[in-house]
């Protein structure tokens, strides 16, 4: 008895922990669970049996594929706008010297401390101003995520750069290679990785954002404002399908990534 | 530095800038402004641009709508008009985001340390369920609180059980759901910059102190908690600054006795009533802006920015 009481008390905080993560994982579960629920009724959200049936029909409800579609066009040329932006800075910030550092930094970092609700009505009022009411839609939610996305590309990409070895560049600059040559076949390469991951992050912010796409999207239907529509008047099961598939893909994209890490940087340790 | 500069990314090692940007040199002439250039403007007409807009739109004259548009009348009765309407709504929505942070620091902190110093090889496995949540959509894990809060969930079952907990007790649709869904909703925010100052902690302080006759209790208070106030600071703002703005917990979760000021927010601008809106949601903007530098300012932190 005592000897257990000990063991408890040695991983009191392990054990905790544990817990704590169980309440940050058990929705997650859910989502899964319900992806194979057959409703009793639309305007519950209870598990009243196991069926397939949402798997095999994930796009019988109306414009819930077509809103998927969306969120992934508007996420994948957000992603790669604020990816090339975000990264032209990062080089900047970090490799070059320009007047107006510390102002650059409070405007990257502002964003990144608002809530979502004051930029996402901000850019309401100067559409509104702009005289932009009617037309909003695939556009404005484009320029918003932009907006959004680039200073975490930022802050990802600079980490990667400022955590690089500066002899590295110093060494190919040694053996006769131009600038260019320097950055394209030595930094770039070795930034990579920091560049993947920032576009990863935008990207799933921006599949994911409702509160200020909600502002700016006038009459186009992302998936997470399609999901809150349905929130209000029943929600189809095959919303928690697409659920699943995300969280599978985005869970293998990283433990497959991290697993690449490890092989590559398995012989540089010898 | 940033306070996100704490948040490890994706793949989980951070850099530390700071000893890292001493070895580089920097490069003069006019590549730094051509590469800054596209990115700040982006930022200018799309984030602070806007900021001014949403502070004159707030004065405008009430009358106007989306259709007929706005005059200008430094109509500053918008804000004593909407402060006198939804001054409660204002106060209920801090309040709910500093119960949601400090639930979030007692349950972050644990788990951050745990993760850091106790959990050995099993510690990038952790990480991953710790950043899990973000994998699939917000929207849909705030939904399934409706499921596990339900009047017939086995949460509620489970707690009805106990002794002192009333029978009828209900959890959906109550303030405890609200905060409970806004605590989940950010608590990586909480754990991530945690996480990253405790990894750096020196265990052999914490030894030291142990050796010297400290308690347990006192040398977590002398040594390990000043050491992980970088992130105590960074986590509390991450996770108070979203939710004192969301009102995607008090929607899907509350009842319309819960509502969250990004709900009033949200319902204006839709029924396009622009100058109350931008009145309160620059209110909300200030009130944090004042209450984040007087917090950073208090715990005496220059990490940041």
């Amino acid at each position: 008895m005592s000897a257990v009481r000990g063991w408890l008390g040695r991983h009191a905080v392990l054990i905790f922990g544990l817990i704590v993560l169980a309440y940050l994982c058990t929705p997650i579960v859910v989502v899964v669970l319900m992806s194979f629920n057959d409703p009793a009724s639309r305007l519950g959200y209870d598990f009243d049996g196991f069926t397939l049936d949402n798997w095999t029909s994930i796009c019988d409800p109306y414009q819930m594929c077509s809103s998927v579609g969306k969120s992934i066009q508007i996420g994948l040329l957000a992603t790669a706008l604020a990816t090339v932006l975000g990264a032209l800075m990062s080089f900047a910030m970090v490799r070059h010297h320009f007047r107006g550092r510390s102002a650059s930094n409070v405007l990257i970092f502002l964003p990144m401390a608002s809530p979502e609700v004051v930029l996402g009505s901000s850019l309401l009022a100067l559409f509104v101003n702009a005289g932009y009411a009617g037309q909003l839609g695939f556009t404005t939610i484009f320029i918003a995520h932009v907006m959004f996305c680039l200073s975490f590309v930022v802050i990802t990409v600079k980490a990667r750069l400022a955590g690089l070895d500066p002899r590295l560049e110093q060494a190919a600059a040694d053996l006769y290679a131009t600038e260019w040559q320097t950055f394209w076949r030595v930094t770039f390469p070795l930034v990579l990785p920091g560049i993947v991951s920032a576009a990863l992050l935008s990207f799933s912010l921006s599949f994911d954002d409702f509160i200020i796409t909600n502002l700016t999207s006038g009459q186009t239907v992302t998936f997470p404002m399609y999901v809150w529509g349905a929130a209000q008047r029943g929600v189809p099961m095959q919303v928690n399908v697409i659920g699943t598939i995300m969280f599978v893909l985005a869970l293998s994209l990283v433990v497959g990534g991290s697993l690449l890490r490890r092989v590559r940087e398995a012989p540089a340790r010898g | 530095m940033s306070a996100l500069s704490h948040v490890p990314g994706p793949t989980g090692g951070t850099a530390d800038p700071q000893t890292a940007s001493d070895g580089g040199e920097e490069r003069r002439g006019l590549t730094g402004y051509l590469l800054m250039v596209p990115g700040t403007v982006w930022l200018l007409l799309f984030f602070l641009v806007p900021l001014v807009t949403l502070v004159s739109s707030s004065l405008y004259d009430p009358s106007g709508s989306f259709a007929t548009g706005y005059s200008m009348t430094w109509h500053f009765q918008n804000y004593t008009d909407a402060l006198s309407e939804y001054g409660p709504t204002f106060v209920r929505s801090f309040l709910y985001a500093l119960s949601a942070t400090v639930a979030c620091l007692l349950l972050g902190f644990p788990l951050a340390y745990a993760i850091a110093l106790k959990a050995g090889r099993w510690r990038n496995l952790m990480l991953v369920a710790v950043i899990a949540p973000f994998f699939t959509s917000f929207l849909l894990r705030t939904l399934s609180w409706k499921l596990l809060l339900g009047d017939d969930s086995w949460v509620v079952n489970a707690l009805q059980a106990v002794p002192l907990v009333p029978d009828d007790l209900r959890l959906l649709a109550t303030p405890a759901a609200v905060i409970t869904g806004l605590t989940y909703n950010f608590l990586p925010f909480m754990v991530l910059p945690l996480y990253a100052s405790l990894e750096k902690l020196d265990v052999r302080l914490v030894e030291a102190a142990n050796d010297l006759y400290a308690s347990p209790f006192t040398a977590f208070r002398l040594v390990t908690l000043p050491l992980a106030m970088p992130g105590v600071v960074a986590g509390t703002l991450l996770t108070f600054i979203p939710s004192a703005g969301d009102f995607i917990n008090s929607e899907l979760l509350g009842n319309p006795r819960t509502r969250m000021i990004g709900n009033d927010i949200n319902d204006l601008f839709q029924a396009s009533v622009l100058p109350t809106a931008s009145a309160l949601s620059v209110m909300l903007m200030a009130a944090i802006v004042v209450l984040v530098a007087v917090y950073v300012r208090r715990s005496g932190t220059d990490e940041l920015v």
